[in-house]
C-alpha cells in the first residue's frame, strides 16, 4: 500500500490504514535515526520549504532534520524575513516559492483552513504543520507513534488530553485519529476551554482532573498557552496550576506504567509539575526523537512523482 | 528490482527445484568458507526480502559445516533505489536490521537473483552508510544476466540465460511456498 495524496492536510480526512502505513514507515526511519550515519538518499534532488508564519522553533526544525536526513535541500521561509511584511498574500508567496521548483511546502499559518487552500493552489505537495486552531497532524502522528512504541494498543486505549482543548489544534488531530484507532478519549480542562460539541468528535468531556485521570494509559498534557491569559479564560495561573496541573500524586491515579506526554514547550510548575516532566513516566523528550523519524517517513510518502 | 508486471496466466517454467536449491546453497557455504579460510571477520547480509531468507540458509549450512555462527544482518535497500525520484507511489519500506559493526568485517551480501545489479549497487550503498566493511563480496542464488552496472557475483547457485522481458521468481518455503526457481513469460 502506498499514499496516494498529495497533500497532508488533517487527520480527520486519513483513514485508519493510512495513519497506519505512516507509522510503520517512521519505523524504518526510527533505525536510520540511530545510525552513525543519519542520512540516506531517499529525497536526493527533491527541494522542501519550511513555510512558517508562526513562531516556531521545535516544528520546523524537526522538520528541517527530517528533510536534510533524507537528503532533500530545505529552505526555511518566515514572515518577518520575506516580502510577506510587503504585503504579500500567501497564496502568491506561495506560487514564487512554487515557481523554484518545490517538491514539498510544509506550512505553519495562524488561520485554520490555510494549508488547504494552499494545497488546492499549487502543485507542490502541501504538508499541514499547524493551521490555526484546526490541527496539527504531524504532532498528533508522531503522538501515536509515541504510544505504539510503548506497545500500547490503541483498541481500548484510555486516553486523557488535558488543558485549553479550544485553542489546540494538537488535540484535535490526536482526538480525530485516537477515536479512529478506536481508543478512549477523555478531555479535561476549565469550561472555557472545553470547545462546545467536542463530544460529537467522540471525545468524553470531564471538568474534574482527578475523575478524568483514573484508570488511563496515556495522559495527554497540552501547553497552557500563557499569552491566552489576558482573555479571561482562567482567573490565574495559580488557580488554573492548583486545579488543571500534573503532580505526581494525580499521576497515581492513572493506570500504573501509565505515559504523560506533552507536546511543548512546556511549562513547568504550571501545567506539569517539574517531578512529573523528568519521571520515568514521561516520554517527552521521546516524542521529539520520534518526531524526526515520524516526519521523515511523512516526507518519504509524499515525496513521489506528480 | 527482479519483479514486473504479471500477467493474468504465466507460462511458468520450472529452473531449479528444492534439491537443486538445497545443493547450490551447500556448495556456495563451501566456497564462502574457502575463500574466507573460515569464519572470521566473516558475515553475511540478506537482502530484503528472498536474500534474508537464503542467508539464514546459509549461516546454518556455514554452522554445520565449521560449527561456528556468523553475524546475519537484514537490508532493505529500498531508500537506495535509483528510480525513487521517478515512481508515482513510493514502494513500502521495511526495516534494515544489522545489529553488528560492519566495519572491518567481510560482508557477503546475498540476493535471491541478480540481473540489473542495480540492487546490488544500491545494497552496497546502504552497506557503506553502515560503517566500513573490509570487503563486501556477493553471492546469489540465480544469475540471469542483462547486467546494467559493472557488477558481478562471487558465488553463483545457478547461471540461467533468460530473455530481458521474463521473469525470474524465487519461491522459497519460508514464504509459504514449496521451494523452486521458475521462469515466467511476460
Amino acid at each position: 500500500m502506498s499514499l496516494k495524496r498529495k497533500d497532508l492536510l488533517s487527520l480527520a480526512t486519513l483513514s485508519v490504514e493510512e495513519i497506519m502505513l505512516i507509522l510503520e514507515t517512521a519505523d524504518s526511519f526510527k533505525e536510520v535515526t540511530g545510525r552513525e550515519i543519519k542520512k540516506v538518499p531517499a529525497l536526493r534532488g527533491k527541494t522542501v520549504v519550511n513555510l512558517f508564519f508562526e513562531p516556531s522553533t521545535r516544528t520546523r526544525t524537526s522538520f528541517e532534520l527530517a528533510a536534510k536526513r533524507l537528503s532533500a535541500d530545505v529552505i526555511n521561509f518566515s514572515p518577518s524575513s520575506s516580502s510577506v511584511v510587503k504585503g504579500e498574500t500567501l497564496l502568491d508567496t506561495a506560487r514564487n516559492i512554487e515557481a523554484m521548483q518545490a517538491d514539498i511546502i510544509v506550512l505553519r499559518h495562524p488561520a485554520a483552513g490555510a494549508a488547504e487552500t494552499l494545497a488546492r493552489s499549487v502543485k507542490s505537495s502541501v504538508i499541514n504543520a499547524g493551521d490555526g486552531w484546526h490541527e496539527h497532524p504531524t504532532q498528533a502522528l508522531l503522538d501515536l507513534y509515541t504510544i505504539r512504541e510503548r506497545k500500547l494498543p490503541f483498541k481500548g486505549l484510555r486516553v486523557a488530553i488535558v488543558g485549553d482543548v479550544t485553542h489546540s489544534r494538537v488535540a484535535r488531530s490526536n482526538i480525530h485519529a485516537l477515536v479512529k484507532l478506536g481508543a478512549e478519549v477523555r478531555v479535561v480542562g476549565p469550561p472555557t476551554m472545553i470547545p462546545p460539541a467536542v463530544d460529537r468528535l467522540g471525545a468524553r468531556v470531564y471538568y474534574n482532573l482527578e475523575d478524568a485521570l483514573r484508570g488511563v494509559q496515556v495522559i495527554m498534557m497540552l501547553r497552557l498557552q500563557l499569552e491566552r491569559q489576558g482573555r479571561a479564560l482562567f482567573p490565574t495561573i495559580r488557580e488554573y496550576s492548583r486545579l488543571y496541573g500534573l503532580t505526581a500524586e494525580r499521576v497515581k491515579l492513572a493506570e500504573p506504567g501509565a505515559i504523560v506526554m506533552h507536546p511543548g514547550p512546556i511549562n513547568r510548575g504550571v501545567e506539569i509539575a517539574p517531578e512529573v516532566a523528568d519521571s520515568l513516566s514521561s516520554v517527552i523528550l521521546d516524542q521529539v526523537a520520534n518526531g524526526v523519524a515520524v516526519r521523515m517517513g511523512i516526507l518519504y510518502l509524499m515525496s513521489g512523482a506528480n | 528490482m527482479t519483479t514486473g508486471a504479471r500477467t493474468e496466466k504465466p507460462q511458468e517454467r520450472l529452473v531449479m527445484e528444492a534439491g537443486d536449491i538445497a545443493r547450490a546453497l551447500t556448495r556456495i557455504a563451501h566456497e564462502i568458507l574457502e575463500r574466507n579460510k573460515g569464519t572470521k571477520d566473516l558475515a553475511l547480509v540478506g537482502i530484503r526480502t528472498g536474500g534474508v531468507h537464503l542467508a539464514h540458509r546459509l549461516a546454518r549450512r556455514i554452522h554445520d559445516i565449521e560449527g561456528a555462527q556468523v553475524p546475519i544482518g537484514e537490508l532493505d535497500i529500498t531508500l537506495y533505489r535509483d528510480d525513487l525520484a521517478l515512481r508515482k507511489d513510493q514502494p513500502v519500506l521495511r526495516k534494515t536490521s544489522v545489529p553488528f559493526n560492519i566495519s572491518d568485517l567481510k560482508i557477503v551480501l546475498v540476493d535471491d537473483v541478480l540481473f540489473t545489479g542495480r540492487t546490488t549497487r544500491a545494497a552496497m550503498d546502504g552497506l557503506i552508510d553502515l560503517g566500513r566493511p573490509a570487503e563486501i563480496q556477493l553471492a546469489v542464488l540465480v544469475d540471469r544476466g542483462h547486467r546494467q552496472l559493472p557488477i558481478k557475483a562471487n558465488y553463483i547457485g545457478k547461471n540461467i540465460p533468460t530473455s530481458r522481458d521474463e521473469i525470474v521468481k524465487v519461491l522459497l518455503e519460508e514464504e509459504g511456498e514449496e521451494d523452486r526457481v521458475v521462469i515466467l513469460k511476460a
